[in-house]
């Protein structure tokens, strides 16, 4: 066989090894460039984003248990999580109960928990803190109704 | 809590099985591809066999795709052409092999061996009926988590076994082989299998005591002395097959897949620094204590300074493949001791060039990825950190080998996944290919609006602690 077709056989065998590695890189594209969210997601977003803010007016502080711990401004507002027994854990991670959208906030930041009949903050070795009614969460603080959490630049509010 | 159901991943659910149809049938044009090109240019014909060769690797892509669309309808498009064809491109180099230490014979008077292409592709056949088993019978990844120091358990006795007299053998150095009914077999590599479940079971329930407990010191949060337990006994197994089984390949693999899933559990650094400290200290003493680290090290050093070196001899190969390679069936990989199993990839650089080692090595990149992807998008913690070790077990394999074969660590016998000749890892790896498929389609599936078995699992994992 001459030397001119081994030349051409060799090309074309890494030309057809390379179809394939660009064929399943263009499938998955979507991983690298984000997926286009259809209609049918983009109508389940929707309502959530524009929902106003209703917990941003100030609460007074209250005796009793706190019920619910909510996501007070910016696009998640009103996302959140009612205060049953079971601890509440916040942060960017896909398994925490309150999913944050925010770039200054740990995947598991802080966690909120039920301990002698009181619910707790606890902050679970964030890098940027966590504060509450701005002092900086060191130790599990008592979370009480009115308070406010903050976590990076999400601040959420804790109500009855 | 109804709301935190809202916060997985967008992911659109697509099963996508058309497209893994159409990659399949591109892998298995270029497996094939390269079975006509080596029989061109090596014995100036096509091949009678390829026929066979086609419709085999085809029949079995094919019922792999079909368990796929029938029993995991989600799960990942892109996994299963991927192993096809880097299986498809081992064999045909394994062939090609085969052909040239047959010509070596022949000119020297000899008989030639037994070809080991065929055997390879029996091995294929069992690999793809594990994957359906696997595929077939675990319908919930979760339920492995039940399974936890079983899996434990029977990852350290598959450990031990080539230590047993009269089962295990010694070949090239390495305890690492047991001969049962005139076959050989490598336990570890189901030992690797069995030790992810287990890393994973264990660390979901340990992982907030790991990650909470302890003091800060230098900027680093540094764990509590009495949790340095597992990683202890981590280490002191992965040195004790280092010692009784000579094999530094899987004493790197299991220690590093520990060290992994440890922080990608506990997202602490300090593991890492405190593992890879451990981990200098005991490659420091093997390297004073024991004579054949001390070879492979030297061997990596100067690897011109042995007389016709396995590392010397892959690196002229590799140098005389350049950028595009000799062409496939051209260059002269059988020369290269081991060129069908350790140094598969020093084969592939002689003949199909850089160009065709960074496809492969990509390929191989997008399986890991592809794996990544599923734990991530995965909604059990289990589910996470068992898609996350099978994937970094392929990258650890894949780094450690390529990395051997081309002078940048010491080489050490770990097997190139899919491609290397050697049944068992074959069989392995495919089983592993279906749990991370089977892991994924759970993860790609669209969400039951109560999504509640998912939200159980996660309140469990918190509770546990």
């Amino acid at each position: 066989m001459s030397e001119l077709t081994l030349t051409l056989i060799k090309l074309g065998f890494l030309a057809l090894l390379w179809m394939f590695v660009l064929a399943v890189l263009s499938v998955i594209r979507s991983d690298l460039f984000g997926a286009k969210i259809d209609s049918r997601t983009a109508a389940s977003l929707a309502p959530n984003n524009s929902r106003t803010p209703k917990a941003a007016k100030p609460v007074k502080k209250r005796k009793g248990l706190p019920g619910s711990v909510t996501i007070a401004d910016g696009p998640q507002a009103g996302v959140g999580a009612t205060l049953v027994e079971e601890p509440v854990i916040i942060g960017r991670g896909s398994d925490c109960q309150i999913r944050l959208d925010d770039d200054y906030s740990s995947t598991r930041h802080s966690r909120l928990f039920l301990s002698e009949g009181q619910w707790w903050v606890e902050d679970l070795g964030s890098t940027n803190g966590t504060y509450l009614d701005g002092q900086r969460v060191t130790r599990p603080v008592p979370a009480e109704i009115g308070g406010s959490i903050r976590i990076g630049r999400t601040t959420l509010n804790i109500a009855k | 809590m109804s709301i935190a159901s809202t916060s997985v991943i967008q992911i659109i659910p697509r099963t996508r099985r058309g497209v893994e149809l159409w990659l399949l049938i591109v892998a298995i044009a270029v497996a094939v591809g390269a079975y006509v090109n080596i029989g061109l240019t090596v014995q100036d014909k096509i091949p009678a066999s390829t026929g066979y060769y086609a419709a085999g690797i085809g029949l079995l892509a094919l019922i792999a795709h079909f368990a796929l669309r029938y029993r995991a309808p989600y799960a990942d498009p892109v996994m299963l052409p991927c192993a096809v064809i880097l299986n498809g491109l081992g064999v045909a180099m394994i062939h090609r092999i085969d052909l040239g230490l047959a010509a070596v014979a022949e000119a020297n008077g000899r008989t030639p061996k037994a070809p080991a292409a065929p055997q390879q592709i029996t091995w294929t056949a069992v690999g793809v009926v594990l994957f359906l088993v696997v595929i077939l019978v675990i319908r919930d990844h979760r339920r492995l988590q039940a399974l936890t120091y079983t899996a434990g358990l029977a990852g350290l006795v598959l450990l031990v076994l080539p230590l047993i007299p009269g089962l295990g053998v010694n070949l090239n150095g390495a305890r690492i082989w047991i001969r049962l009914a005139g076959m050989s077999f490598q336990p570890g590599e189901f030992a690797k299998v069995c030790l992810v479940i287990f890393f994973a079971g264990y660390l979901v329930v340990k992982r907030d005591v790991l990650t909470l407990a302890g003091h800060r010191f230098l900027g680093l949060d540094l764990p509590r002395a009495r949790d340095l337990g597992p990683i202890l006994i981590a280490w002191a197994v992965s040195l004790g097959v280092l010692v009784f089984e000579s094999d530094l390949g899987s004493s790197l693999l299991f220690f590093g897949l520990f060290l992994f899933l440890l922080y990608v559990s506990t997202e602490r650094a300090g593991w890492l620094i405190i593992g890879g400290l451990l981990f200098a200290g005991g490659a420091y003493f093997a390297y004073q204590t024991f004579g054949h680290v001390h070879r492979r090290i030297q061997d990596w050093l100067d690897p011109f300074s042995i007389d016709g070196g396995q590392v010397a001899s892959g690196l002229m190969g590799q140098a005389w493949g350049g950028v595009l390679g000799r062409g496939l069936g051209q260059g002269r990989p059988e020369l290269t001791l081991y060129g069908q199993s350790d140094m598969i990839i020093s084969s592939f650089a002689e003949e199909l060039g850089l160009t065709g080692v960074i496809a492969i090595i990509l390929i191989y990149t997008l399986i890991i990825e592809r794996g990544l992807r599923t734990a991530l998008g995965c909604r059990d913690i289990f589910g996470k950190l068992v898609a996350t070790g099978l994937a970094m077990s392929f990258a650890l394999q894949v780094f450690v080998i390529v990395g051997g074969v081309t002078g940048l660590i010491p080489l050490t016998g770990l097997a190139t996944p899919f491609m290397a000749l050697g049944g068992t890892s074959l069989v392995a790896n495919w089983a592993i290919i279906a749990l991370l498929l089977r892991i994924s389609d759970q993860a790609r599936r669209p969400q039951t609006p109560a999504a509640p078995v998912s939200d159980e699992t996660i309140a469990m994992a918190v509770q546990k602690q």
